[in-house]
């Protein structure tokens, strides 16, 4: 079985290899290979999945951090602005590598032990998640026991659904333009800047732990082409007692060309029509809604 | 209980059936050009037999199909080992375009599939991306000499300087063998052509492509009708395309198309016009810890061959051949591993386009022996009688005549013994994925890129 850090780094290059290999065949002889396509297809979707498993693991982890500093906050009784504020700050900071947030975790599982220690950990890494993929699909119901090991653990990958028909419903599309490979998501018909976060949808499990949250905090993801120093990540508030909802989760601060590739080639014409009324020029600083066209026709060519 | 020899052995044969470990097998010949430099027509695309096995067929990428016709045997001398040499040679598909989609149609045959014989003439199938063609293969042995009319060059005379009249004779001449093309099914295939084959009944044959099969009378051109559609509503609905089809051997209603997805579907034409619902669907769960990234791509099935006895069925994926009894549909009866060592490497197969290769199989005369290709120009036996396999190779260095092949072994990880090859010193574009088996005696065809190689049994 692949480990969760393993296949998370080879889910990243399998895809981009994959999206190459689209583009690429568009331009060869003979026209469009119907089958070659549609058997990538395929791998594109298991290594988004893998990836998207990956991530929503990291988050789910990253969120027991939150509780677990939460619970500190309520036993240490200080300012409770002040403790948020960097537990917030380190929080959203944690969200980067696994690696990083597993030590973070593993420093904060003797909770009361290592509380007043913890406003003073200085995460090295910044939220340099890399250009992540867009889940609205959710893997059926993680184990709640796994998630509760703060420590990255090989993911149990038999809990995925690898079948083509777990086809969440889709209110955002993403696209990659494959001539300036660019990518945008449009949500809802707004256009997102990809590092920008819908908090509200932010780190909702498809069943999160019965506990209540009552901590606001902030998740911000940027892409890979920023610079991953350390900006303090925006945040923002969000209602509490989401969390025992069920809906799919939705990072939608994360853009996924993957995310149209619902289950064979479903989303492979994309919403072109949509997206074009979306584009209303917000926050587009990497990120252009550049013209579909060129993906489309490759599908249209059928 | 194994199905009824029909072979007509030329040689002893020792085993139950032959044609496995029993028997060694010698080179004879090398066709093609023998620089490394590849030109891309010469690809070799396709290769069949005929079905007396004296005439042999490839196709290659650039549109050409070359027949070769086995010399005639000379019984009187036990050794004597017949060649094949150029019968035929002609330009079967050019280039096309099709100006409406901007798309290029490749002239690469796909496939060819000869008819049985009826009259003196041969007649074979051959297919591109989009158009069959059924060529007549005839010889020309003599020709008409004495016209009054015309002189011998063919230029008129003058009535006038005709004085006397004559009967017109027929003079031997040097043998010509002309191919000329007699029907051309176009323009039925929306996707690309993957799979023909001739019906049992001789009149009838079905092209498929990936997501529709025609049935085809051999006589018609303008019409074809549409048995098989899988063309979703919804393209983006699309899961599985189809990959192979063939005719049974003998039952004229029968065929069988296999799938991406691993799975082959057995339709009955007397069931309905459209055989989109199948009789029978052939299919083994996937084993769940050899789940990866490339699961739906090496379960593809990339042929589907039915024995000559008609009770089975063999399918080749990526890695492995399948053997399936048509009463049985829930698992095959015997799975060979083709190249297991590769399993581990698929995400280097996946990226430089190797694992979308597409091997063919093919049976031995009495269904004893399947043998299909691999890489670094290795091909495999599997004896289905003996449950036993070899892998041998074809390459210029085991070209003397009658040479004896050696079995060659691939050592999959550790120490590597003597005369082993590791999977890393592999040559992946070394791929031998055409090979033919003549229908009665122990001759196979075996295409490289470009070479094509026939090794016989040896004999003592």
């Amino acid at each position: 079985m692949i480990s969760t850090m393993e296949c998370a780094v080879d889910a990243q290059s399998l895809i981009s290899i994959s999206l190459r290999k689209i583009h690429n065949s568009r331009t060869q002889r003979g026209g469009i290979k119907l089958h070659k396509n549609l058997l990538v297809s395929y791998v594109l979707r298991n290594a988004r999945q893998v990836y998207m498993n990956e991530k929503y693991a990291e988050i789910y982890r990253m969120q027991q951090y939150e509780e677990v500093m939460t619970v500190c906050n309520e036993i240490q009784e200080l300012n409770p602005l002040d403790l948020v504020e960097d537990c917030e700050e380190q929080t959203g900071d944690c969200c980067g590598s696994v690696s990083e947030s597993a030590s973070l975790c593993g420093a904060l599982l003797p909770v009361s032990h290592q509380a007043p220690s913890v406003q003073h950990i200085q995460p090295s890494s910044a939220c340099s998640v890399p250009l992540a993929l867009q889940n609205e699909e959710v893997c059926k119901s993680p184990d709640p026991s796994f998630y509760r090991s703060c420590c990255a653990e090989a993911y149990p990958v038999s809990n995925c659904d690898f079948s083509p028909v777990n086809n969440m419903h889709c209110n955002k599309t993403t696209v990659l333009d494959l001539d300036t490979h660019v990518v945008t998501t449009v949500e809802n018909g707004y256009l997102h800047q990809d590092c920008c976060a819908s908090l509200q949808q932010c780190c909702q499990g498809a069943q999160s732990p019965a506990k209540k949250r009552k901590l606001d905090f902030g998740y911000y993801v940027s892409e890979i082409e920023e610079v991953p120093d350390f900006t303090p990540c925006k945040r923002a508030k969000f209602e509490d007692s989401s969390y025992a909802c069920t809906e799919p989760l939705d990072t939608s601060n994360i853009s996924n060309l993957i995310s149209i590739f619902g289950s064979g080639f479903t989303g492979l014409v994309s919403r072109q029509a949509d997206l074009e009324q979306a584009l209303n020029g917000q926050f587009c600083s990497k990120q252009a809604l550049a013209s579909l066209g060129a993906w489309t026709r490759a599908i249209v060519a059928f | 209980m194994w199905p009824v020899t029909k072979c007509n052995w030329r040689f002893v044969v020792s085993g139950a059936g032959g044609g496995g470990n029993d028997v060694q097998w010698c080179f004879s010949q090398v066709k093609g050009a023998i620089d490394d430099d590849v030109a891309e027509a010469d690809i070799i695309s396709t290769v069949e037999f005929n079905h007396s096995g004296e005439l042999l067929a490839t196709g290659d990428k650039g549109g050409r199909v070359v027949i070769f016709q086995q010399e005639t045997e000379n019984k009187s001398q036990s050794q004597f080992r017949s060649e094949y040499n150029v019968y035929s040679t002609f330009q079967s598909h050019e280039p096309e375009f099709d100006y409406l989609k901007s798309l290029e149609i490749e002239e690469k045959i796909n496939k060819i599939r000869w008819l049985p014989q009826k009259n003196a003439a041969q007649f074979l199938l051959s297919t591109n991306d989009k158009t069959i063609k059924l060529w007549k293969i005839s010889e020309r042995d003599k020709r008409p000499e004495g016209y009054n009319l015309k002189e011998e060059d063919g230029r008129y005379r003058d009535a006038a300087t005709i004085t006397t009249l004559r009967v017109p004779v027929f003079r031997p001449m040097d043998l010509m063998v002309e191919a000329s093309p007699r029907r051309v099914f176009a323009n039925a295939h929306t996707y690309h052509i993957n799979s023909i084959s001739v019906n049992s009944d001789n009149e009838t044959y079905l092209s498929a492509d990936d997501l529709r099969i025609n049935l085809w009378h051999l006589e018609i051109t303008d019409r074809s009708f549409n048995i098989v559609d899988i063309k979703p509503a919804n393209m983006e609905e699309l899961t599985e395309v189809i990959t192979a089809a063939e005719f049974h051997p003998h039952q004229c209603n029968t065929f069988v198309y296999s799938s991406s997805k691993g799975t082959i579907r057995l339709c009955d034409m007397r069931a309905s016009a459209l055989c989109d619902k199948h009789s029978k669907l052939f299919e083994e769960p996937e084993d769940p810890s050899n789940r990866s990234f490339f699961s739906e791509i090496i379960s593809s099935i990339s042929d589907v061959k039915f024995s000559h006895n008609g009770r089975y069925m063999m399918t080749r994926d990526y890695l492995s051949v399948k053997i399936w009894d048509l009463n049985m549909e829930n698992r095959p009866v015997e799975t060979y591993q083709v190249h297991e060592y590769l399993r581990s490497k698929l995400c280097s197969l996946y990226e430089n386009d190797c694992i979308f290769d597409k091997f063919e199989c093919c049976w031995n005369g009495n269904d004893s022996v399947v043998m299909t290709g691999s890489y670094n120009n290795f091909f495999r036996m599997l004896d289905r009688s003996q449950r036993r396999d070899v892998t041998l190779e074809a390459s210029r260095e085991s070209c003397k005549p009658r040479q004896v092949l050696k079995p060659r072994r691939v050592c999959a990880g550790g120490k590597r013994k003597k005369d082993e090859i590791s999977v890393d010193s592999l040559d992946f574009n070394k791929k031998i994925l055409h090979t033919a088996w003549h229908p009665q005696e122990n001759i196979i065809a075996v295409a490289t890129t470009n070479n094509l190689y026939i090794f016989q049994e040896k004999v003592n």
